[in-house]
Protein backbone atom coordinates (compact mmCIF):
# COMPACT_ATOMS: atom_id res chain seq x y z
CA UNK A 1 0.00 0.00 0.00
CA UNK A 2 1.33 3.62 -0.44
CA UNK A 3 0.49 5.65 2.04
CA UNK A 4 1.33 9.23 2.94
CA UNK A 5 2.97 9.93 6.25
CA UNK A 6 -0.76 11.59 7.53
CA UNK A 7 -2.09 8.21 6.01
CA UNK A 8 0.18 5.98 7.81
CA UNK A 9 -0.26 8.15 11.32
CA UNK A 10 -4.21 7.98 10.84
CA UNK A 11 -3.73 4.08 10.61
CA UNK A 12 -1.13 3.47 13.41
CA UNK A 13 -3.74 5.68 15.79
CA UNK A 14 -7.08 3.89 14.79
CA UNK A 15 -5.68 0.15 13.72
CA UNK A 16 -2.68 -0.32 15.59
CA UNK A 17 -0.41 -0.52 12.16
CA UNK A 18 -0.11 0.70 9.01
CA UNK A 19 1.66 -3.03 7.55
CA UNK A 20 -0.77 -5.60 5.92
CA UNK A 21 -2.28 -6.77 9.22
CA UNK A 22 -2.87 -10.52 9.21
CA UNK A 23 -6.06 -12.29 8.68
CA UNK A 24 -8.74 -10.38 6.60
CA UNK A 25 -8.52 -6.33 5.78
CA UNK A 26 -10.20 -3.71 3.84
CA UNK A 27 -7.98 -0.22 4.03
CA UNK A 28 -9.80 2.51 2.89
CA UNK A 29 -8.08 5.62 1.72
CA UNK A 30 -10.18 8.78 0.25
CA UNK A 31 -12.98 7.02 -0.48
CA UNK A 32 -11.11 3.96 -2.23
CA UNK A 33 -9.86 0.72 -0.93
CA UNK A 34 -6.11 0.38 -1.20
CA UNK A 35 -5.61 -3.19 -0.34
CA UNK A 36 -8.31 -5.99 0.77
CA UNK A 37 -8.03 -9.60 1.71
CA UNK A 38 -10.28 -12.59 2.61
CA UNK A 39 -9.29 -15.63 3.88
CA UNK A 40 -10.93 -18.97 3.84
CA UNK A 41 -13.29 -17.84 6.62
CA UNK A 42 -14.14 -14.53 6.60
CA UNK A 43 -15.23 -13.28 2.87
CA UNK A 44 -14.85 -9.05 2.70
CA UNK A 45 -16.93 -7.94 -0.50
CA UNK A 46 -17.20 -4.88 -1.56
CA UNK A 47 -21.06 -3.81 -1.95
CA UNK A 48 -22.50 -3.68 -5.55
CA UNK A 49 -25.10 -0.85 -5.50
CA UNK A 50 -23.55 1.55 -2.51
CA UNK A 51 -19.86 2.34 -0.89
CA UNK A 52 -19.17 -0.39 1.53
CA UNK A 53 -18.60 -3.88 2.15
CA UNK A 54 -20.52 -6.88 2.82
CA UNK A 55 -18.56 -8.95 5.32
CA UNK A 56 -19.51 -12.65 5.86
CA UNK A 57 -17.85 -14.78 9.05
CA UNK A 58 -18.35 -18.88 8.52
CA UNK A 59 -20.08 -20.23 10.89
CA UNK A 60 -17.59 -21.47 13.83
CA UNK A 61 -14.64 -19.27 13.02
CA UNK A 62 -12.51 -18.83 15.82
CA UNK A 63 -9.56 -16.52 16.66
CA UNK A 64 -9.79 -14.35 13.59
CA UNK A 65 -9.61 -10.79 13.00
CA UNK A 66 -10.58 -8.28 10.33
CA UNK A 67 -9.31 -4.85 10.17
CA UNK A 68 -11.01 -2.31 8.39
CA UNK A 69 -9.96 1.32 9.22
CA UNK A 70 -10.25 4.64 7.12
CA UNK A 71 -8.57 7.22 6.78
CA UNK A 72 -9.11 11.04 5.22
CA UNK A 73 -6.48 13.12 4.17
CA UNK A 74 -8.26 15.24 1.21
CA UNK A 75 -9.97 18.60 2.43
CA UNK A 76 -13.51 18.64 1.62
CA UNK A 77 -14.08 14.71 1.13
CA UNK A 78 -17.68 13.84 2.33
CA UNK A 79 -18.18 10.31 2.29
CA UNK A 80 -21.06 7.61 3.63
CA UNK A 81 -20.20 4.17 4.01
CA UNK A 82 -22.04 0.68 4.74
CA UNK A 83 -20.57 -2.10 6.13
CA UNK A 84 -22.61 -5.00 6.73
CA UNK A 85 -21.33 -7.95 9.32
CA UNK A 86 -22.87 -11.21 8.66
CA UNK A 87 -21.69 -13.56 11.96
CA UNK A 88 -22.24 -17.21 11.62
CA UNK A 89 -23.78 -19.09 14.54
CA UNK A 90 -20.67 -20.21 16.94
CA UNK A 91 -18.33 -17.72 15.30
CA UNK A 92 -15.71 -15.48 17.74
CA UNK A 93 -13.96 -12.46 15.78
CA UNK A 94 -12.75 -9.58 16.95
CA UNK A 95 -13.56 -6.55 14.20
CA UNK A 96 -10.66 -2.89 14.05
CA UNK A 97 -12.63 -0.17 12.01
CA UNK A 98 -12.21 3.12 12.82
CA UNK A 99 -11.88 6.33 10.97
CA UNK A 100 -8.55 8.82 11.28
CA UNK A 101 -9.55 12.65 9.17
CA UNK A 102 -6.09 14.61 8.27
CA UNK A 103 -7.41 17.93 7.19
CA UNK A 104 -4.88 20.79 6.60
CA UNK A 105 -7.36 22.52 4.15
CA UNK A 106 -10.82 25.03 4.41
CA UNK A 107 -13.66 22.43 3.58
CA UNK A 108 -15.15 20.28 6.13
CA UNK A 109 -14.02 16.59 5.51
CA UNK A 110 -17.08 14.04 6.46
CA UNK A 111 -17.18 10.50 7.02
CA UNK A 112 -20.53 8.88 8.01
CA UNK A 113 -20.05 5.08 8.64
CA UNK A 114 -22.67 2.92 9.16
CA UNK A 115 -22.29 -0.26 10.54
CA UNK A 116 -24.66 -3.21 10.97
CA UNK A 117 -24.05 -6.49 12.67
CA UNK A 118 -25.89 -10.05 12.54
CA UNK A 119 -24.79 -11.58 15.48
CA UNK A 120 -25.45 -15.32 14.84
CA UNK A 121 -26.55 -17.77 17.98
CA UNK A 122 -24.12 -18.48 20.69
CA UNK A 123 -21.15 -15.89 18.47
CA UNK A 124 -19.37 -13.56 20.11
CA UNK A 125 -17.69 -10.13 18.87
CA UNK A 126 -15.50 -7.73 19.79
CA UNK A 127 -15.61 -4.67 17.92
CA UNK A 128 -13.07 -1.74 18.44
CA UNK A 129 -13.63 1.53 17.01
CA UNK A 130 -11.14 4.63 17.52
CA UNK A 131 -11.69 7.67 15.82
CA UNK A 132 -8.74 10.46 15.53
CA UNK A 133 -8.40 13.52 13.96
CA UNK A 134 -5.72 16.31 13.04
CA UNK A 135 -4.71 18.42 10.50
CA UNK A 136 -4.03 22.26 10.26
CA UNK A 137 -6.58 22.94 7.97
CA UNK A 138 -9.70 25.14 8.96
CA UNK A 139 -12.24 22.47 7.15
CA UNK A 140 -13.89 20.32 9.94
CA UNK A 141 -13.28 16.94 10.88
CA UNK A 142 -16.43 15.63 10.84
CA UNK A 143 -17.20 11.55 12.08
CA UNK A 144 -20.61 10.16 12.69
CA UNK A 145 -20.68 6.44 13.52
CA UNK A 146 -23.66 4.93 13.63
CA UNK A 147 -23.53 1.27 14.92
CA UNK A 148 -26.36 -1.45 14.75
CA UNK A 149 -26.15 -4.66 16.51
CA UNK A 150 -28.29 -7.82 16.45
CA UNK A 151 -27.86 -9.91 18.80
CA UNK A 152 -29.45 -13.92 18.39
CA UNK A 153 -30.02 -15.77 21.00
CA UNK A 154 -26.85 -16.46 23.05
CA UNK A 155 -24.65 -14.20 21.31
CA UNK A 156 -22.16 -11.71 22.80
CA UNK A 157 -21.22 -8.51 21.43
CA UNK A 158 -18.45 -6.15 23.18
CA UNK A 159 -17.70 -2.37 21.86
CA UNK A 160 -15.21 -0.42 22.41
CA UNK A 161 -15.80 2.66 20.85
CA UNK A 162 -13.04 5.30 21.46
CA UNK A 163 -12.85 9.02 20.27
CA UNK A 164 -9.72 10.35 21.74
CA UNK A 165 -8.37 13.77 20.24
CA UNK A 166 -9.13 15.92 17.35
CA UNK A 167 -12.71 15.39 15.94
CA UNK A 168 -14.45 18.64 15.67
CA UNK A 169 -18.26 17.27 15.80
CA UNK A 170 -19.74 13.58 16.19
CA UNK A 171 -23.14 12.39 16.34
CA UNK A 172 -22.82 8.62 17.26
CA UNK A 173 -25.57 6.44 17.49
CA UNK A 174 -25.65 3.09 18.86
CA UNK A 175 -28.79 0.86 18.65
CA UNK A 176 -29.03 -2.78 19.59
CA UNK A 177 -31.66 -5.64 19.47
CA UNK A 178 -31.10 -8.47 21.81
CA UNK A 179 -32.51 -11.93 21.89
CA UNK A 180 -32.82 -14.43 24.63
CA UNK A 181 -29.41 -14.90 26.72
CA UNK A 182 -27.72 -12.16 24.28
CA UNK A 183 -25.32 -9.93 25.82
CA UNK A 184 -23.86 -6.43 25.16
CA UNK A 185 -21.16 -4.53 26.69
CA UNK A 186 -20.54 -1.14 25.89
CA UNK A 187 -16.80 0.63 26.60
CA UNK A 188 -16.77 4.23 25.52
CA UNK A 189 -14.42 6.76 25.45
CA UNK A 190 -14.97 10.42 24.62
CA UNK A 191 -13.00 13.18 25.02
CA UNK A 192 -13.54 16.89 23.53
CA UNK A 193 -11.62 20.32 23.54
CA UNK A 194 -11.44 23.20 21.98
CA UNK A 195 -15.07 23.87 20.10
CA UNK A 196 -15.95 20.24 19.54
CA UNK A 197 -19.07 19.11 20.18
CA UNK A 198 -19.95 14.95 21.05
CA UNK A 199 -23.31 13.82 20.97
CA UNK A 200 -23.93 10.30 21.80
CA UNK A 201 -26.96 8.50 21.24
CA UNK A 202 -27.67 4.61 22.51
CA UNK A 203 -30.81 2.96 22.18
CA UNK A 204 -30.80 -0.83 23.48
CA UNK A 205 -33.48 -3.10 23.19
CA UNK A 206 -34.00 -5.80 25.41
CA UNK A 207 -36.26 -8.06 23.82
CA UNK A 208 -35.42 -11.74 24.79
CA UNK A 209 -35.46 -13.45 28.12
CA UNK A 210 -32.81 -12.96 30.27
CA UNK A 211 -31.09 -10.72 27.80
CA UNK A 212 -28.39 -8.37 29.33
CA UNK A 213 -26.98 -4.55 28.36
CA UNK A 214 -23.57 -3.21 29.91
CA UNK A 215 -23.24 0.66 28.73
CA UNK A 216 -20.23 2.53 30.51
CA UNK A 217 -19.19 5.75 29.34
CA UNK A 218 -16.36 7.78 30.39
CA UNK A 219 -16.18 11.45 29.05
CA UNK A 220 -13.67 14.67 29.42
CA UNK A 221 -14.89 17.29 28.11
CA UNK A 222 -12.75 20.53 28.14
CA UNK A 223 -11.87 24.10 27.02
CA UNK A 224 -15.60 25.28 25.41
CA UNK A 225 -16.72 21.64 24.31
CA UNK A 226 -20.08 20.58 24.43
CA UNK A 227 -21.11 16.51 24.75
CA UNK A 228 -24.43 14.76 25.27
CA UNK A 229 -24.93 11.26 26.22
CA UNK A 230 -28.47 9.99 25.85
CA UNK A 231 -28.75 6.44 26.16
CA UNK A 232 -32.40 4.51 26.20
CA UNK A 233 -32.63 1.26 27.29
CA UNK A 234 -36.18 -1.01 26.84
CA UNK A 235 -36.62 -3.99 28.91
CA UNK A 236 -39.66 -5.91 27.54
CA UNK A 237 -38.78 -9.24 28.86
CA UNK A 238 -37.10 -10.62 31.74
CA UNK A 239 -33.55 -8.58 31.59
CA UNK A 240 -30.97 -6.53 33.29
CA UNK A 241 -29.83 -3.39 31.81
CA UNK A 242 -27.65 -1.14 33.47
CA UNK A 243 -25.91 2.30 31.80
CA UNK A 244 -23.46 4.60 33.01
CA UNK A 245 -21.82 7.81 32.00
CA UNK A 246 -19.22 9.66 34.35
CA UNK A 247 -17.67 12.88 32.86
CA UNK A 248 -15.51 14.99 33.91
CA UNK A 249 -15.86 18.64 33.32
CA UNK A 250 -12.89 21.41 32.61
CA UNK A 251 -12.88 24.77 32.06
CA UNK A 252 -16.14 26.08 30.32
CA UNK A 253 -17.41 22.77 29.11
CA UNK A 254 -20.74 21.52 29.57
CA UNK A 255 -22.32 18.32 29.44
CA UNK A 256 -25.52 16.50 29.31
CA UNK A 257 -26.25 13.20 30.30
CA UNK A 258 -30.05 12.65 29.67
CA UNK A 259 -30.81 9.00 30.94
CA UNK A 260 -34.09 7.18 29.73
CA UNK A 261 -35.39 3.54 31.21
CA UNK A 262 -38.19 2.26 29.69
CA UNK A 263 -39.41 -1.16 31.36
CA UNK A 264 -42.34 -2.88 30.22
CA UNK A 265 -42.71 -5.44 32.25
CA UNK A 266 -41.60 -5.90 36.05
CA UNK A 267 -39.43 -8.79 35.27
CA UNK A 268 -36.77 -5.80 33.67
CA UNK A 269 -34.40 -4.79 36.51
CA UNK A 270 -32.62 -1.67 34.83
CA UNK A 271 -30.22 0.83 36.18
CA UNK A 272 -28.81 4.51 34.80
CA UNK A 273 -25.99 5.96 37.00
CA UNK A 274 -24.36 9.40 35.95
CA UNK A 275 -21.65 11.25 37.51
CA UNK A 276 -20.67 14.75 36.31
CA UNK A 277 -18.10 16.70 38.08
CA UNK A 278 -14.45 18.46 37.70
CA UNK A 279 -11.81 16.61 38.97
CA UNK A 280 -12.16 16.49 42.38
CA UNK A 281 -9.37 18.43 44.53
CA UNK A 282 -8.74 16.03 47.00
CA UNK A 283 -7.69 13.80 44.08
CA UNK A 284 -5.20 16.22 42.77
CA UNK A 285 -4.14 16.70 46.91
CA UNK A 286 -3.60 12.59 46.86
CA UNK A 287 -1.74 12.84 44.07
CA UNK A 288 0.58 15.95 44.99
CA UNK A 289 1.56 14.39 48.26
CA UNK A 290 2.66 11.74 46.20
CA UNK A 291 5.33 13.54 44.78
CA UNK A 292 3.23 14.87 41.53
CA UNK A 293 3.40 18.49 40.47
CA UNK A 294 -0.33 20.08 39.64
CA UNK A 295 -0.02 19.53 36.08
CA UNK A 296 1.05 16.12 36.52
CA UNK A 297 -1.21 14.98 38.56
CA UNK A 298 -4.32 16.59 36.11
CA UNK A 299 -2.84 14.84 33.50
CA UNK A 300 -2.44 11.34 35.36
CA UNK A 301 -6.55 11.15 36.44
CA UNK A 302 -6.99 12.45 32.62
CA UNK A 303 -5.16 9.71 31.66
CA UNK A 304 -6.23 7.26 33.62
CA UNK A 305 -9.33 8.07 33.25
CA UNK A 306 -9.99 7.45 29.35
CA UNK A 307 -7.90 3.95 29.37
CA UNK B 1 14.19 17.24 61.92
CA UNK B 2 10.83 18.43 62.29
CA UNK B 3 10.34 21.43 64.40
CA UNK B 4 6.71 23.12 64.66
CA UNK B 5 7.05 26.78 66.08
CA UNK B 6 4.17 28.39 67.28
CA UNK B 7 1.56 27.28 64.34
CA UNK B 8 -1.72 28.79 64.80
CA UNK B 9 -4.45 28.25 62.51
CA UNK B 10 -7.62 30.74 62.66
CA UNK B 11 -11.00 30.87 60.27
CA UNK B 12 -13.83 33.38 60.38
CA UNK B 13 -16.56 32.18 61.51
CA UNK B 14 -17.77 28.37 62.69
CA UNK B 15 -18.76 27.28 66.01
CA UNK B 16 -14.77 27.70 66.91
CA UNK B 17 -12.35 30.06 65.51
CA UNK B 18 -9.11 28.69 66.51
CA UNK B 19 -8.72 25.80 64.68
CA UNK B 20 -4.83 25.54 65.94
CA UNK B 21 -4.16 27.39 68.90
CA UNK B 22 0.33 28.24 69.49
CA UNK B 23 1.38 24.80 68.62
CA UNK B 24 4.93 23.74 68.90
CA UNK B 25 6.17 20.60 68.64
CA UNK B 26 9.84 18.84 67.43
CA UNK B 27 10.10 14.92 66.27
CA UNK B 28 13.36 13.77 65.54
CA UNK B 29 14.65 11.02 63.55
CA UNK B 30 13.79 7.17 64.63
CA UNK B 31 10.79 8.70 67.17
CA UNK B 32 7.29 7.74 67.19
CA UNK B 33 5.18 9.93 67.85
CA UNK B 34 1.21 9.58 68.45
CA UNK B 35 -1.12 12.27 68.66
CA UNK B 36 -4.44 11.64 69.93
CA UNK B 37 -7.41 13.55 71.46
CA UNK B 38 -11.45 14.55 70.76
CA UNK B 39 -13.24 14.70 67.62
CA UNK B 40 -12.97 17.60 66.09
CA UNK B 41 -9.54 19.07 68.48
CA UNK B 42 -7.40 19.82 65.22
CA UNK B 43 -4.87 16.40 64.72
CA UNK B 44 -6.04 15.74 61.16
CA UNK B 45 -5.35 20.13 60.52
CA UNK B 46 -2.01 19.68 61.95
CA UNK B 47 -0.97 17.23 59.74
CA UNK B 48 -2.51 18.82 56.86
CA UNK B 49 -0.34 21.82 57.80
CA UNK B 50 2.69 19.72 58.15
CA UNK B 51 2.23 18.10 54.92
CA UNK B 52 1.59 21.63 53.01
CA UNK B 53 -2.72 20.80 52.70
CA UNK B 54 -3.04 24.10 54.67
CA UNK B 55 -1.25 27.16 55.29
CA UNK B 56 -1.19 28.22 59.49
CA UNK B 57 -2.25 31.71 59.53
CA UNK B 58 0.92 31.94 61.75
CA UNK B 59 3.86 29.91 62.84
CA UNK B 60 6.42 28.47 61.35
CA UNK B 61 7.26 24.53 59.89
CA UNK B 62 11.23 23.48 59.93
CA UNK B 63 12.09 20.65 58.47
CA UNK B 64 15.83 19.49 58.75
CA UNK B 65 16.56 23.05 59.52
CA UNK B 66 14.83 25.00 56.45
CA UNK B 67 11.66 26.51 57.07
CA UNK B 68 9.49 25.38 54.37
CA UNK B 69 6.40 26.79 55.84
CA UNK B 70 5.51 28.27 52.27
CA UNK B 71 6.59 25.08 50.46
CA UNK B 72 4.19 23.56 47.92
CA UNK B 73 2.81 19.74 48.72
CA UNK B 74 5.22 18.88 45.60
CA UNK B 75 8.16 19.67 47.32
CA UNK B 76 7.37 18.93 50.39
CA UNK B 77 6.65 15.00 49.04
CA UNK B 78 10.05 15.43 47.62
CA UNK B 79 11.96 16.54 50.53
CA UNK B 80 10.42 13.48 52.38
CA UNK B 81 7.60 14.07 53.85
CA UNK B 82 4.62 11.23 53.64
CA UNK B 83 1.08 11.35 54.80
CA UNK B 84 -1.29 8.75 54.94
CA UNK B 85 -4.94 10.74 54.77
CA UNK B 86 -7.81 9.77 57.14
CA UNK B 87 -10.37 9.96 54.30
CA UNK B 88 -8.65 7.46 52.10
CA UNK B 89 -9.41 9.24 48.25
CA UNK B 90 -11.34 7.76 45.37
CA UNK B 91 -8.46 8.06 42.21
CA UNK B 92 -10.82 6.77 39.27
CA UNK B 93 -9.16 5.94 36.22
CA UNK B 94 -5.91 4.73 38.53
CA UNK B 95 -5.29 1.28 39.60
CA UNK B 96 -3.00 -0.11 42.93
CA UNK B 97 0.10 -0.90 41.07
CA UNK B 98 -0.10 2.35 38.90
CA UNK B 99 -0.75 4.30 42.58
CA UNK B 100 2.46 2.69 43.98
CA UNK B 101 4.41 3.33 40.90
CA UNK B 102 4.00 7.15 41.26
CA UNK B 103 4.26 6.71 45.15
CA UNK B 104 7.80 5.11 44.14
CA UNK B 105 8.66 7.87 41.84
CA UNK B 106 10.21 4.93 39.70
CA UNK B 107 9.14 2.40 37.78
CA UNK B 108 8.83 -0.53 40.08
CA UNK B 109 8.32 -3.89 39.48
CA UNK B 110 5.00 -6.06 40.16
CA UNK B 111 7.22 -8.49 42.95
CA UNK B 112 8.30 -4.57 44.68
CA UNK B 113 5.10 -2.93 44.47
CA UNK B 114 3.12 -6.61 46.16
CA UNK B 115 5.94 -6.32 48.68
CA UNK B 116 3.89 -3.08 49.95
CA UNK B 117 0.51 -4.68 49.64
CA UNK B 118 1.44 -7.44 52.03
CA UNK B 119 2.53 -5.01 54.54
CA UNK B 120 -0.72 -3.62 55.02
CA UNK B 121 -2.16 -7.44 54.97
CA UNK B 122 -3.39 -7.05 51.32
CA UNK B 123 -2.07 -9.51 47.80
CA UNK B 124 -1.26 -9.31 44.26
CA UNK B 125 -4.80 -9.55 42.96
CA UNK B 126 -5.18 -6.25 44.02
CA UNK B 127 -2.66 -4.61 42.04
CA UNK B 128 -4.97 -3.97 38.97
CA UNK B 129 -7.72 -3.00 40.92
CA UNK B 130 -9.12 0.93 40.66
CA UNK B 131 -9.06 2.59 43.32
CA UNK B 132 -13.00 3.66 42.99
CA UNK B 133 -15.87 2.99 45.11
CA UNK B 134 -15.97 -0.71 44.26
CA UNK B 135 -13.22 -1.07 47.27
CA UNK B 136 -14.09 -1.55 50.64
CA UNK B 137 -13.81 1.16 53.20
CA UNK B 138 -11.10 -0.74 54.68
CA UNK B 139 -9.20 -1.69 51.56
CA UNK B 140 -9.02 1.57 50.13
CA UNK B 141 -7.65 3.02 54.00
CA UNK B 142 -5.48 0.21 53.45
CA UNK B 143 -3.90 0.64 50.19
CA UNK B 144 -3.68 4.33 51.35
CA UNK B 145 -1.52 3.22 54.04
CA UNK B 146 0.87 1.27 51.17
CA UNK B 147 1.12 4.25 49.11
CA UNK B 148 3.02 6.44 52.01
CA UNK B 149 5.33 3.52 52.54
CA UNK B 150 5.90 2.95 49.27
CA UNK B 151 7.48 6.51 48.96
CA UNK B 152 9.80 5.51 51.74
CA UNK B 153 10.03 9.29 53.32
CA UNK B 154 11.60 10.05 56.36
CA UNK B 155 9.18 12.00 58.09
CA UNK B 156 5.40 10.02 57.92
CA UNK B 157 2.44 10.83 59.06
CA UNK B 158 -0.58 8.29 59.71
CA UNK B 159 -4.31 9.64 60.58
CA UNK B 160 -6.15 7.08 62.11
CA UNK B 161 -4.54 4.09 60.29
CA UNK B 162 -6.46 2.10 62.41
CA UNK B 163 -9.78 3.12 61.36
CA UNK B 164 -12.26 0.17 59.67
CA UNK B 165 -8.82 -1.68 59.67
CA UNK B 166 -9.90 -4.89 61.78
CA UNK B 167 -7.57 -6.65 65.18
CA UNK B 168 -5.83 -8.82 63.06
CA UNK B 169 -4.43 -6.16 59.96
CA UNK B 170 -3.81 -3.98 63.42
CA UNK B 171 -1.70 -6.07 64.78
CA UNK B 172 0.62 -6.24 61.31
CA UNK B 173 0.39 -2.59 61.39
CA UNK B 174 2.02 -2.10 64.62
CA UNK B 175 5.20 -4.48 62.89
CA UNK B 176 5.06 -2.25 60.08
CA UNK B 177 5.02 1.08 62.70
CA UNK B 178 8.25 -0.43 64.59
CA UNK B 179 10.19 -1.14 61.74
CA UNK B 180 10.21 2.12 60.58
CA UNK B 181 10.78 3.64 63.77
CA UNK B 182 13.73 1.14 63.91
CA UNK B 183 15.14 2.15 60.38
CA UNK B 184 15.16 5.88 61.80
CA UNK B 185 12.45 7.52 59.96
CA UNK B 186 10.25 10.07 62.23
CA UNK B 187 6.55 8.51 62.64
CA UNK B 188 3.57 10.63 63.84
CA UNK B 189 0.52 8.16 64.24
CA UNK B 190 -2.78 10.05 64.61
CA UNK B 191 -4.67 7.91 66.82
CA UNK B 192 -7.34 6.59 69.54
CA UNK B 193 -5.89 2.98 69.67
CA UNK B 194 -4.50 1.37 72.75
CA UNK B 195 -2.28 -0.87 70.65
CA UNK B 196 -0.65 1.52 69.44
CA UNK B 197 -0.37 4.38 71.87
CA UNK B 198 1.59 2.13 73.74
CA UNK B 199 4.12 2.35 71.01
CA UNK B 200 5.01 5.78 71.54
CA UNK B 201 8.06 7.18 72.79
CA UNK B 202 6.42 10.38 73.06
CA UNK B 203 1.79 10.86 73.51
CA UNK B 204 0.80 14.51 72.35
CA UNK B 205 -3.00 15.18 73.95
CA UNK B 206 -4.26 17.62 71.60
CA UNK B 207 -7.77 19.43 72.48
CA UNK B 208 -9.79 22.27 71.17
CA UNK B 209 -6.73 23.49 69.03
CA UNK B 210 -4.26 23.77 71.95
CA UNK B 211 -1.58 20.59 73.18
CA UNK B 212 -3.29 19.97 76.97
CA UNK B 213 -0.48 17.60 77.74
CA UNK B 214 2.56 15.47 76.70
CA UNK B 215 4.68 12.67 77.61
CA UNK B 216 5.63 8.73 77.36
CA UNK B 217 3.03 6.69 77.85
CA UNK B 218 3.58 5.80 81.17
CA UNK B 219 2.70 8.91 82.09
CA UNK B 220 -0.26 10.23 79.95
CA UNK B 221 -2.14 6.58 79.14
CA UNK B 222 -3.37 6.22 83.30
CA UNK B 223 -4.70 9.98 82.83
CA UNK B 224 -6.71 8.68 79.35
CA UNK B 225 -8.18 5.68 80.23
CA UNK B 226 -11.68 6.12 81.70
CA UNK B 227 -11.54 9.93 80.08
CA UNK B 228 -13.22 10.48 77.07
CA UNK B 229 -10.19 10.14 75.46
CA UNK B 230 -8.01 7.04 74.78
CA UNK B 231 -11.59 5.17 74.41
CA UNK B 232 -11.76 3.25 71.13
N1 LIG C 1 -12.06 25.33 56.66
C1 LIG C 1 -12.59 25.21 57.90
N2 LIG C 1 -13.44 26.17 58.36
C2 LIG C 1 -13.98 26.06 59.60
N3 LIG C 1 -13.72 25.06 60.41
C3 LIG C 1 -12.89 24.09 60.02
C4 LIG C 1 -12.28 24.10 58.75
N4 LIG C 1 -11.52 23.01 58.61
C5 LIG C 1 -11.64 22.33 59.78
N5 LIG C 1 -12.45 22.97 60.62
C6 LIG C 1 -12.78 22.58 62.00
O1 LIG C 1 -11.56 22.39 62.66
C7 LIG C 1 -11.72 21.49 63.71
C8 LIG C 1 -10.60 20.48 63.68
O2 LIG C 1 -10.81 19.55 62.62
P1 LIG C 1 -9.85 18.30 62.41
O3 LIG C 1 -10.33 17.58 61.23
O4 LIG C 1 -8.46 18.75 62.44
O5 LIG C 1 -10.18 17.45 63.74
P2 LIG C 1 -9.63 16.03 64.17
O6 LIG C 1 -9.00 16.21 65.49
O7 LIG C 1 -8.82 15.43 63.12
O8 LIG C 1 -11.00 15.24 64.36
P3 LIG C 1 -11.36 13.68 64.11
O9 LIG C 1 -10.92 12.94 65.33
O10 LIG C 1 -12.83 13.68 63.98
O11 LIG C 1 -10.66 13.26 62.87
C9 LIG C 1 -13.12 20.89 63.57
O12 LIG C 1 -13.97 21.50 64.52
C10 LIG C 1 -13.50 21.29 62.16
O13 LIG C 1 -14.89 21.45 62.07
MG1 LIG D 1 -9.04 13.83 61.88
Amino acid sequence: MELTNEEKQIFCEVAGTFEIPAGAYNFRVNGKSVGRSSTTNIDVRPKKDQSGLDIYIKKGTKNEQVHIPVAISATGLKEAVYNDFYIGDDAEVTIIAGCGIYNCGPSDSVHDGIHRFYVGKNAKIKYIEKHYGFGPGKGGRILNPTTEVNLSQNSEATLELEQIKGVDSTIRKTTAALENDAKLFVKERLMTHGRQTADSIYEVELNGKDSTADIASRSIAQDYSKQTFKATIIGSNKCRGHSECDAILMDQAEVHAIPALDAKTKDAELIHEAAIGKIASVELTKLMTLGLTRAEAESRIINGFLK
Amino acid sequence: MLEIRNVSLKVKGGSRTNILDHISLRIKPGTLAVITGPNGSGKSTLAEIIMGIKTPTSGKILFNESDITTQSITDRAKAGIAYSFQQPVHLRGIDVYTLLNIASGELITPETATQYLVKVGLDSSYLSREISNKLSGGELKRIEIASVLARRPTLIIFDEPEAGIDLWSINSLVKVFKKLKESGVATIIISHQEKILKLADKIIVLENGKIKQQGTPAKILPKLTGGKDGTN
